[in-house]
Parts: structure tokens; sequence; C-alpha cells
């Protein structure tokens, strides 16, 4: 029982990751797989940042009085990686807008069948 | 001054030109700035090859901050070797480019097209160069950010959806790789990848960097177009430009494989990965069936650029095949595929693009009969052919060759045997275009009268290729001397881990092969 109390942000991460990844595989909606892909790297976002926890520090700024901080280094990268995902999503939804004006859909199965037919 | 900065120039020079390339705004003055850009990255790349070779490795601290805190550039003879062979295609994809763009990208969007083929290029160069794992992530982004705009430029709308495909998987290749690299990271407290490689050894049987390296091997997989995750592959190649295709064909995949070599090689070490793991039953088996399902797929395809993708897809097969081996020999084989490969797909690509440029049309019914009236184009195409079946005078035989004999130094009779028999399906899929090509009759339709070669700026660059593949088939001393001296110093750098394989189940081979 502590185990999976001890670890409950790992858990977090791990609930996460799947429900992310089976959003990207499940979903027929373009948007919605652009979520799914959202959630899943938010996961790992996560997971970063639990493992740059020291216990009893506090965030990476400094502070008067304050001698103990966290490993800030999984901070600074995961803010390289919140940019990629930004970037990500921003070419993935800009896509989305081009498939809606060239397919007048962004259900996944109604475009397959229209190039189908050509 | 420059001298000094050599190690970092292929990757800044790109990056600070895209912007620029984007300004310039006409086609034709981008694609000059381009090509200029691409060019001297060539010349830099030359250059890193030849320090390599002479010195050893080259590291390069960005900013001043001293690896392993600060992010590391190395230049060892094994990335030098492929960034010569990514900066001269990407130089050649781009002066073929011109015309091929014209016809296939709307003209307001050209000066974009050479902006992300740049920002393309900056990616593969970090990836190549980079020493650092998490610089690696970022790289690839960067590299795959620029790919997914690249294969969307068509004017066929079937791409857009290609590239959504192709952005979902490899968003989720990346984010593997991200996982990966940040276990290992929680458990050695260091992305050095030299760094890495000594404190692994300390955690041999961790399972934290078990798991790292399953998330990083998938990860890669998936960009790599490894057999059971290629799926995204054969659409992005099939509808993006033809350039677009020529570049990725010879370049991001190759790049993704360098990865996994990297990986593999440098920071889990051999030992780690092909006994504890056994990794290497795994790569090889998915190697085989790709070269067997997807030469197969390619020789029931009608779009040629479609056969021309899955037969891409079985190539990384045999480069994959090279290194589960585990032998300097099987090694050396992947990476002067790796370049050979390069220098055939390149080729074909660019020959399919000249054939679309004129018939508009990559269906293999277009190539009835133009062998007579593109006679040049249909002579890079067969060549190239060749080469990919592997006939001798050419580079395509040259892998094999000696994927043959690493696999026969074992004593592995199978998979040297399945190798040549993989040749015979390229046989059909190449033959069937040639056959198209030169045995069928032209349709008499009003359009097919007009049909002309292309232009000398389309055909300098396919014939540079085409003539690379005879070159490089007939004097073999510049590939395998650097192909062979790159396995030999992956190995060497492993040399800490096959020492201790000696009491452990490694082959003998092996531990010959490095000691000799």
């Amino acid at each position: 029982m502590n185990f999976i109390l001890d670890y409950y942000n790992y858990w977090i991460v791990v609930f996460l990751m799947m429900a992310g990844f089976y959003i990207v595989i499940s979903a027929n909606n373009l948007v919605k797989k652009i979520v799914g892909l959202n959630v899943f790297q938010t996961s790992v976002f996560m997971l970063y940042i639990s493992m740059g926890k020291v216990s009893g520090g506090t965030a990476p700024i400094v502070v008067e009085g304050v001698t103990e901080y966290s490993n800030p280094l999984p901070h600074v990268l995961i803010l390289t990686a919140i940019v990629v995902g930004v970037a990500t999503t921003a070419v993935g939804l800009a896509l989305v807008v081009r498939i809606k004006r060239a397919y007048g859909t962004v259900e996944e199965n109604e475009f397959d069948n229209k190039d189908d037919a050509i | 001054m420059l001298e000094q900065h050599l190690p970092a120039l292929p990757i800044i020079l790109p990056l600070i030109a895209a912007p620029i390339a984007l300004l310039l705004g006409r086609s034709i003055l981008s694609w000059g700035f381009a090509t200029l850009v691409s060019g001297l990255a060539f010349i830099f790349s030359w250059q890193l090859l030849a320090a390599a070779l002479s010195d050893g490795v080259l590291s390069y601290a960005v900013g001043g901050w001293a690896p392993p805190w600060g992010i590391e550039l190395r230049v060892d003879v094994a990335n030098a070797f492929v960034l010569l062979a990514v900066t001269a295609i990407s130089t050649l994809v781009l002066v073929y480019s011109k015309d091929s763009i014209e016809k296939e990208v709307k003209a307001a969007n050209h000066s974009l097209f050479y902006t992300a083929h740049l920002l393309c290029l900056a990616g593969l160069s970090g990836i190549l160069i980079t020493g650092d794992a998490f610089n690696l992530f970022v790289f690839l982004e960067v590299s795959s950010l620029a790919t997914y705009a690249l294969v969307s430029l068509a004017s066929d709308r079937r791409c857009l959806t290609a590239a959504f495909r192709y952005l979902v998987m490899g968003t989720i290749g990346a984010t593997f790789i991200l996982i990966g690299v940040g276990m290992l990271y929680m458990k050695t407290g260091t992305l050095n990848m030299m760094d890495l490689a000594v404190r692994i050894d300390a955690y041999d049987s961790s399972r934290t960097i078990n798991t790292g390296l399953a998330f990083i091997m998938v990860g890669v997989s998936i960009k790599l177009a490894l057999f059971p995750l290629h799926m995204w592959l054969p659409p992005a190649y099939t509808h993006a430009p033809s350039a677009v295709s020529a570049f990725l064909s010879s370049t991001a995949t190759k790049v993704a494989v360098y990865v996994m070599i990297r990986f593999i090689f440098t920071v889990f070490g051999i030992e780690h990965v092909f006994v504890d793991m056994g990794m290497g039953l795994i790569l090889m088996v998915l190697a085989v069936v790709a070269i067997f399902k997807c030469s197969y797929m390619a020789t029931v395809q009608s779009n040629v650029k479609t056969v021309l993708a899955y037969s891409s897809v079985a190539q990384i097969g045999y480069m994959i095949l090279g290194l589960s081996l585990v032998s300097v020999a099987g090694l050396m084989a992947g990476m002067i595929h790796i370049f050979n490969h390069a220098l055939m797909k390149g080729a074909l690509f660019m020959a399919v693009g000249a054939v679309f440029y004129r018939v508009g049309s990559v269906d293999i019914k277009a190539f009835a009969g133009l062998g007579r009236k593109m006679p040049l184009t249909m002579a890079a195409f067969a060549i190239a052919g060749l080469s990919i079946i592997g006939v001798p005078l050419t580079v395509g035989f040259v892998s094999k060759w000696y994927l043959v004999t690493a696999a026969l130094e074992q004593d592995n009779w199978i998979v040297a045997a399945l190798v040549l028999l993989g040749s015979l399906f390229a046989v059909v899929y190449i033959g069937r275009v040639l056959e198209a090509a030169y045995f069928q009759k032209l349709p008499e339709s009003q359009g097919s009268k007009n049909i002309k070669e292309v232009s000398w700026l389309m055909l300098a660059p396919m014939w540079v290729l085409v003539i690379a593949n005879i070159y490089f088939g007939i004097d073999t001393s510049l590939t395998t001397e650097a192909a062979n001296s790159a396995a030999e110093w992956l190995f060497q750098a492993d040399s800490m881990s096959v020492s201790k394989a000696l009491e452990g189940q490694m082959s003998d081979t092996v531990v010959q092969e490095v000691s000799s």
C-alpha cells in the first residue's frame, strides 16, 4: 500500500501517459488526436518535474533564508520540451485547418472514403 | 577563428540562413541562397571528416561551458561520415528542386519550402554532431517539424493527411525518446553521452536504465521506420513533393539509424544491449522481416513513388541487419549502406520526380515508352535501380558484399542467403518500371508527343548521384576506409565492456575483431 502512496506522482504520470496514448490511437477526430498527443506529452513533463524534486527543497528560485532547492536542470529541460510540444501542436493544428479546407471534414474515416473514391 | 568553431558551423549556418531565406521572399533568390548555404555546409563537413580522420575526436564546448555540464558537440569519424552524405544530398537536392518545386508547389510557398529545407538540414546536422542526449531530442524535433511542413507542401491534398499521420507517429517516437532520456537522467544525473556511457556501466542491471533503453529503442525505431513501425513512411514519401522525397529518403531515416547506432554503441554499450537484453536477435528478426515484407509490398504497388518508399523500408532492414550482427564487419556494412543508400535512393527519387515534371504522373503506366522520350532520365533510373538490386560495379553491390561477408564471418549462412534472396525482389520491382519504360509503346495520346528530356538543372544532380553510384562502386577506398574506421572506433569506444564480455557469452568474433 505504501508503495502505491509513496509514488503517487508516478502513478499519475503512467495514467496520463496511457490515457493520452489511447486517445491518439482510438480517436477518429483529428483535433482529438492532437489533444491526446498533448496529454501524452504533458505526462512526460510531469515525469521530469517529479524526478527533479529534492525532498525538503523549494522551487529552484533564489529566496532569502533557503538553502535547499529542487534540481533545476529537469525544470529547464522540460521548459524546452514544452516549447517543442507547443510547436508540434501548432503544426498539427495548422495541418488540421488545411485538411478541413481540402476535404471538408476532420473525421479520419470520412476523408479516407473520399480519397478512395478518386 | 573559423577553424576553431568548425564543429558548430554545419548547425549554425543553416539555422541562421533559414529565416533569411524566408525574408528574401522571391523564389529564385531563396533558391540560390539556400543552395549556397547548403554547399558551404557540405564544404565544412568535408573538412570535419578530414579533421576527424586525422585527429580523432573533435570536442566543442558550446558557449564555453565545459562538458559534462555544458552542451558538447562531438565530431568523430562515424558522425562526420554521415554528415558528409547528408550535406552532399541536401546540396544536390536543392539544385534539383528549382524546376521540380516550381511544378509541384504553389508559387507563394516557394521561399517557405527553402526555409523548411534549411531548418531540416540544421536539425539533421545537429542530431549528428551533438554529444548531449537531450540536445539530440531537441534537434530531432527541429528536423521533424520542418519535415512535416515539407511533406504538406505538395499540391495533392493527400499529402496533408500523410503529413498529419507522420506528425502523430513522429511525435510519439520523439516523446518516447524523451521518456527514455529522462529515465537515464533519473538514474545517472547526466545527459552527456560520454558521461552517460561511463555511469551506465555502474548500473548494469538497473530496471530504470533498461526501461529507458526500451523506450529509446522503440522511439528511434519509429523515427527510422523499422519494420512494424514504418506505417507512416510510404504515404509520406508518396505524397510529398519529389524533391522532398529524394531528400528525406536519403537523409532523415539514415540519421535516425545513426542515432540508434550511437545509443547502442556509445551510450549503452554493446554487451548490455546485445548480451544482457538480447536485442541483437530482435533487431535481426525485424530487419529480415522488413527486407522481405516490404520488398514484397514494393512489387505489388502501382505508384512508383510508393514502390521506392517500400523499398526504402526494406533497405533500412539491411542497415539494421548489419548492426545486429554485432561485429566490426557488420557495423561497417551498415555504415556503408547508410552512405550508399543515400546515393541510390536520391537518384531514383530524382528520376521519378523528373518523370512527374514532364508526364504529370508517377503511376507505373505513365512510364510506358519513356526510354526513348527521356533517355537520360530513364538511364539514370536504370543505373540507380541496378544499384538497389546490387549489381557489381555499383555501390549496392559493395554494401551487400560486406553484409554477406559479415554474416559468413559468423557462419550465419541463413542471414547471408536471406540477404541475397531479398535482392531478387528488387529485381522484380525495379524490373517492372524498366520493362514499362523500355519495352512498352508510348501511349498515343495528345500530350505524350510533347514529352521531352528535363532541363540540365534537374539532370545534373541526378547524374552526379548516378556517377557517384558507379564511382564508389569501383573505387571503394573512401567509403570503406571511413566506414571501417568509424566501426572500429565505435567498437573501441566500447572496448571496456567488450573486455568484460570476454568471460561472458559474447561471441569470440567480436573480441578478435577489436583486438586485431
